[in-house]
């Protein structure tokens, strides 16, 4: 008797944990919608199509803040992506298991620098680089080709994107060599043994099968680039404008929020911050749901 | 061609002149020439010694079974014949192991070039997900620089005709490998391993994942293709290894215990371990 009886009560709090997580969710999410309704009422299709956003003259878009966000996180996948799948490759298949386990507690500490460490070091040695070595060579391309023009003041879209990139390249990595560790070594001993080198049977048993995996894992990492806050803010320009050069500083949605929202003060001000924050949990939101599903569908393979 | 101790009995045992090899002593001589044969093979994990110096012979155009109690050391003598055994981390083996003559250990080999000529087919049924049928017969092929559909066409057909599967999939080319039934995915391995012209298919307990009717159509497949290519078997199964194969060895806590005609192995062991293994008082 007792003993159900403490079972039950076991039940009831565990049950509230759960229930209470939820609860949280959606508070966040109600706290938002609220907060950004008098922007929502409006419309929220003139809100995202909007460049302007100027809290003296009472405009407010979310344009370049959109535009800032999906840009630097496509760079910074754009360079992850490539680097986390090679770093996995290596890990998982090609280095000794010490010279792997050492690597790999490498990159685990890489996930582990605070974010505005990353961001000290993207001000003060990435964007120089950018604006000294790295711009100059593409100012010549960028006479035809807009997203190269200059000048660059170091600070900006790329240099966010790239910083972002290394941020996430941990993510990547872990997640890659996971998928990589889920195949199973019979198929590399098939294809090894049709007489394939160690790189073909990487590409033929390892690779191939991966591919919905590896998407999932970069849809995941962009994720996290999406809404990664405090380097962005440091290294991205803070400039309310959409610009097509990959120079030019710019403004994501979580860098406008973190520089504006202790002086905003008139209620259109905060609610247009309320509204770009629900944008940014939609937008995240999302793209964990598609990666999550895509991750599912492509599960069952092993058996 | 000098022969260690092991197996120079007196019944059924062997002699050699000139590289060729014949079989002595029975009413139904055949000989055949030797076309793998491993010298004084030692095979490690680690510090574990699995394989203790062990010298046999595989001749053209028959199958040849391994068979032992698990653990006895014979897959990892299996897989040291295409040099598959070094591709997991920390396994290592030493000794000789002739192809046609010439040592596949030697500094000059390639391995993957010597599992063009020795391929492999494995315990468990492995198409590789990701291919289609079709695929999965030429991958080997389009990996060794093969191009010309018609040619990558001709084979794939021919060789899912040798392992009879060709009626039942010509219809579905491009459906996955893993579409088809244990049995039949078995067979497609086989047949992606003929493609690749290989002169020996070592095999790894092939069966062992199959239903009793599956199984028997691998035997028959073996037979029949011992027309054109050599194997080796590794199996647990003693009927199956009387059934199918020529020459029988017989392994035994990493030692070869006996070798020699497999009629001569199941009816007449010279060796006491020999017998209670094969009438099943051990193993």
């Amino acid at each position: 008797m007792s003993s159900s009886l403490s079972e039950k009560i076991f039940r009831t709090i565990l049950g509230a944990f759960g229930v209470f997580i939820v609860l949280l969710m959606f508070s966040v999410a109600i706290f938002l919608t609220v907060g950004a309704w008098p922007v929502i009422r409006h419309g929220l299709s003139d809100f995202v199509q909007t460049q302007t956003w100027n809290p003296v003259n009472g405009q407010f878009g979310a344009l370049a803040v959109l535009f800032g966000t999906l840009v630097s996180s496509s760079i910074a996948i754009a360079i992850a992506a490539p680097l986390g799948v090679g770093a996995a490759i290596f890990l998982k298949e090609l280095a000794p298991a010490r010279v792997a386990s050492v690597f790999s507690f490498l990159i685990e500490m890489l996930a582990a620098v605070p974010s505005v460490i990353f961001g000290l070091w993207g001000f003060f040695v990435l964007a120089p680089a950018i604006r000294d070595h790295v711009a100059p060579i593409f100012y010549p391309l960028g006479e035809y080709v807009p997203i190269f023009r200059g000048p660059s003041y170091g600070v900006g879209i790329l240099t966010a994107g790239v910083v972002l990139a290394l941020m996430i390249l941990p993510t990547m990595a872990a997640i890659v060599r996971e998928i990589f560790s889920a195949v199973p070594q019979h198929q590399r001993e098939a294809a090894l043994g049709l007489g394939s080198t160690r790189w073909e049977a990487v590409r033929v048993a390892v690779l191939a099968p991966s591919k919905p995996g590896i998407l999932s894992a970069a849809v995941l990492a962009t994720a996290r680039a999406l809404g990664e806050t405090m380097a962005v803010t440091m290294v991205i320009g803070n400039r309310n404008a959409v610009s097509l050069s990959l120079f030019d500083p710019g403004q994501s949605m979580a860098s406008l929020i973190a520089n504006e929202y202790a002086e905003a003060s008139d209620s259109r001000h905060i609610a247009a911050l309320m509204a770009v924050g629900l944008l940014l949990l939609v937008i995240s939101l999302v793209v964990n749901a598609v990666a999550r599903i895509i991750a599912k569908r492509s599960a069952a393979k092993w058996k | 061609m000098e022969h260690n101790g092991s197996y120079s009995g007196h019944n059924g045992s062997y002699s050699s002149h000139n590289g060729h090899v014949s079989l002595v002593g029975h009413g139904d001589n055949f000989e055949s020439q030797t076309i793998l044969e491993s010298k004084d093979l030692d095979a490690w994990f680690g510090s574990h010694h699995v394989v203790k110096s062990v010298s046999l012979h595989f001749f053209s155009r028959t199958v040849s079974a391994i068979i032992g109690p698990s653990g006895c050391g014979k897959s990892t003598f299996l897989r040291c014949l295409n040099r598959m055994h070094e591709e997991i981390p920390g396994a290592r083996a030493k000794g000789v192991v002739n192809f046609q003559g010439k040592n596949i250990y030697d500094m000059f080999s390639e391995p993957a070039n010597v599992r063009r000529h020795i391929g492999m087919v494995f315990q468990k049924p492995n198409p590789f997900p990701a291919m289609s049928i079709f695929e999965n017969v030429i991958i080997g092929l389009k990996l060794a620089g093969v191009k010309k559909g018609y040619v990558l066409n001709d084979i794939a057909e021919a060789c899912l005709k040798q392992v009879g599967l060709w009626d039942e999939v010509k219809d579905k080319l491009s459906a996955p490998g893993l579409s088809l039934s244990g049995g039949q995915q078995q067979r497609l391995c086989i047949a992606r391993a003929l493609a690749m012209a290989p002169e020996v298919i070592l095999m790894d307990e092939p069966t062992s994942a199959l239903d009793p009717i599956s199984t028997a159509r691998i035997e028959e497949l073996l037979v029949e293709l011992k027309k054109t290519v050599s194997i080796v078997i590794v199996t647990h199964n003693m009927q199956q290894a009387a059934r199918i194969s020529d020459t029988t060895a017989f392994l035994l806590s990493g030692d070869l215990v006996e070798f020699g005609r497999t009629g001569e192995i199941f009816t007449n062991p010279r060796k006491s371990e020999t017998e209670r293994y094969i009438t099943g008082r051990f193993g």
